[in-house]
């Protein structure tokens, strides 16, 4: 199995035992750089993968959360890199897979062969790129997929049917269903006619498909759960980790039925 | 993605550009520019390209859009001739005014021109960013003209420091939106509008006032900026019998520079863009993108920006805030990289001099952003004496007597 079918068999062996996967994300580094693989090892102890947020400068479809954490990881020097290495020295500890989401000037600043390279070794099965639409991703796509990893589509309730099915086929790991037109963070609460877009996402998908943005609670883990494999919750989790609280006792919450 | 090309690539790409097919069909200027937006957005961007395909060049459109120019606007813009700047430099020194089209800037031309076209593509309201301020006025007296609702998101820093548009775009109209967040300048300014925008994709006309961004903005931009060159061209022709041997203009996101430029590119005229220079050549030290930045991928555009090794974009300083930007416009990146356009960068205590020396050679007061181009114009006309020059007058300079009051005068003493 190479890392993006590892993913996705991650997230239907959850949807097998009955339950929502649950995909968190933390932002790495943040609140401080030095708890960083505790917090990891914690959040992966409960997560089914676990999305780690590479911190950028102009995170531009992300809301004041995720902002902030990226700000300040930024301020306490989290570079790729260092990130990188981080990863190399609990290699194998973590069993979780891990998918990067990083806007995409880092990633090209890194170049995408030594990214895919250290990826493979550091244990990410996948990358999230919030700013690449599928008609710029050739050149990381071919890079990443060389070495088994997948570029995740993300999809949104704008996404017209015709490329929403083009999205779907497109997409390794798993689908990334944007639950809201809107940035990460939200706490509107999920939109009424969600059943209906998650139903068609995961009819067009071959692969599992995971809800995010605005999910922060058991109610709206279990919502989506009816509709897609898996619910990434970050922005909620970020929170609590500002608040020095412990994840596991709210990762377990939301998934206890 | 190569951004350096043997010279005969360059010629091709370049005479590409003077027939007019660049943006190409994937909105690439070469290597540079593209679509770099949210998923949630592609939609948007789609219907923008659509629209734009249907309205712009269509007779009606540009039937109201020119008549909106010469009755609203006040178009054609002057060109002036400047004996005293010509006598103390040494030069031939023709000035176009863009300062005296309405509201005070260049940025009108393409604020009416969007504003048209989000009327035309049924838009409920429209968001605009500003750095100086003169883009949110260009876009609340668009807005109101044509009536459509406006939000202008503006950096707290520049708010500060640009106070005098702050209170002329609330009483033409429209909403001010601070924001604190990132570098509280125009780029945090244009972040906020984007993720204001993928709230109500359907509904809102982003109206964004630089020839920088995804496609087709800077494509967009270029063509309502374009009446700058397109003009300036006929006037030298009439007034001073000839094209100039050389034109200047400032760049921030290089919006008046490339509608300056762009009519001007098949011509023997050679073509310098001057950045923000700030107080030195340090990183943070300045806005001077094209001189000391590298290729990467900026809200929206694989352009040159100001980054550090690990692609994280950097803060810049200019004493003008509409040049203190850390990108720049792609097709300005393009014609580096071609070697048409030369593009150097003057300091702050460099433009402020020049615009000193503006006000009491020519009695114009021009504003600081503008005032970068007249310190590179005298440098390089002491080089070079005897020289016919045009410089873009791309905005006055009444919203920076904040700033200006708080220093002293440095000729007129």
């Amino acid at each position: 199995m190479n890392p993006h079918e590892r993913l996705s068999a991650a997230i239907s062996a959850a949807k097998d035992s009955g339950r929502p996967a649950l995909v968190p994300f933390i932002t790495a580094g943040y609140p401080e750089p030095k708890d960083f693989i505790a917090t990891l090892k914690d959040v992966a102890s409960v997560g089914d993968a676990v999305e780690l947020g590479i911190p950028f400068s102009d995170p531009m479809a992300d809301g004041m959360t995720i902002q902030r954490s990226s700000f300040v990881a930024l301020q306490k020097g989290v570079s790729l890199k260092w990130i990188f290495e981080q990863l190399d020295s609990v290699q194998g500890e973590i069993d979780a897979p891990l998918v990067m989401m990083s806007y995409l000037n880092p990633l090209l600043a890194f170049g995408y062969d030594a990214l895919a390279e250290r990826a493979v070794a550091a244990g990410v099965c996948g990358f999230i790129v919030p700013d690449l639409p599928f008609e710029e991703s050739d050149e990381i796509r071919q890079a990443l997929e060389a070495k088994g990893l997948g570029l995740i589509q993300l999809v949104t309730p704008a996404t017209p049917d015709a490329r929403l099915k083009r999205l779907c086929e497109a997409s390794r790991g798993f689908v990334y269903a944007v639950t809201i037109t809107g940035i990460t963070g939200g706490d509107a609460g999920l939109p009424a006619d969600l059943t209906e877009y998650l139903d068609k996402v995961a009819s067009f998908s071959p692969i599992p498909v995971c809800s995010g943005f605005g999910i922060r609670s058991p109610e709206d883990v279990a919502a989506v759960g009816k509709h897609a494999a898996g619910a990434i919750v970050g922005s909620a989790l970020v929170e609590l980790l500002e608040r020095s609280e412990d994840p596991k006792p709210f990762l377990n919450s939301l998934i206890a039925f | 993605m190569s951004t350096s090309f043997a010279a005969d690539e360059a010629k091709l790409l370049l005479d590409a550009a003077i027939r007019g097919e660049m943006p190409d069909t994937r909105g690439r200027f070469g290597p540079f520019g593209g679509r770099y937006v949210p998923e949630t957005l592609v939609p948007a961007f789609d219907r923008l390209e659509a629209g734009i395909e249907e309205h712009l060049h269509d007779p009606a459109f540009q039937a109201e859009f020119q008549r909106e120019l010469r009755e609203w606007v006040g178009r054609p813009t002057a060109l002036s001739f400047a004996p005293q700047l010509s006598k103390a430099w040494g030069a031939e020194v023709w000035i176009k005014r863009e300062d005296l089209a309405h509201t005070g800037a260049h940025k009108i031309n393409n604020a009416i021109g969007q504003a048209l076209l989000a009327k035309r593509l049924g838009a409920k309201r429209v968001i605009a960013e500003t750095g100086a301020g003169q883009h949110g006025v260009a876009s609340a007296a668009a807005c109101a003209r044509v009536g459509l609702s406006c939000s202008v998101y503006m950096g707290a820093v520049d708010m500060q420091r640009q106070a005098p548009n702050v209170d002329r775009i609330r009483r033409l109209g429209a909403e001010v939106v601070a924001v604190e967040t990132g570098d509280k300048t125009l780029r945090a300014a244009i972040d906020e509008a984007m993720r204001e925008w993928v709230t109500d994709p359907d509904g809102i006309y982003y109206l964004l006032g630089s020839a920088v961004g995804a496609h087709p903005y800077p494509y967009l931009v270029r063509e309502l900026q374009s009446v700058i060159g397109q003009e300036s061209r006929q006037q030298m022709l009439d007034q001073a019998g000839a094209l100039p041997d050389v034109a200047f203009a400032c760049v921030g996101g290089g919006s008046n520079a490339i509608g300056l430029f762009y009519p001007l590119l098949g011509d023997d005229i050679e073509l310098i863009g001057v950045e923000a220079g700030g107080t030195g050549d340090g990183l943070g030290e300045n806005a001077a993108t094209l001189a000391t930045g590298t290729p990467g991928v900026l809200q929206g555009s694989y352009t040159i920006i100001l980054q550090d090794d690990d692609g994280q974009v950097q803060e810049t300083h200019s004493i003008s805030a509409g040049l203190d930007y850390s990108g720049v416009g792609p097709e300005h990146a393009f014609l580096q990289a071609t070697g048409r356009v030369k593009y150097i960068s003057a300091r702050d205590d460099e433009a402020l001099e020049a615009l000193e020396e503006l006000c009491a050679t020519e009695g114009i007061l021009t504003a600081l952003e503008t005032a970068h181009a007249y310190a590179a114009a005298r440098d390089y006309a002491k080089q070079n004496p005897g020289t016919r020059i045009l410089i873009s007058n791309s905005g006055r300079g009444d919203k920076d007597m904040p700033t200006l009051t708080r220093l002293p005068a440095r000729i007129r003493s």
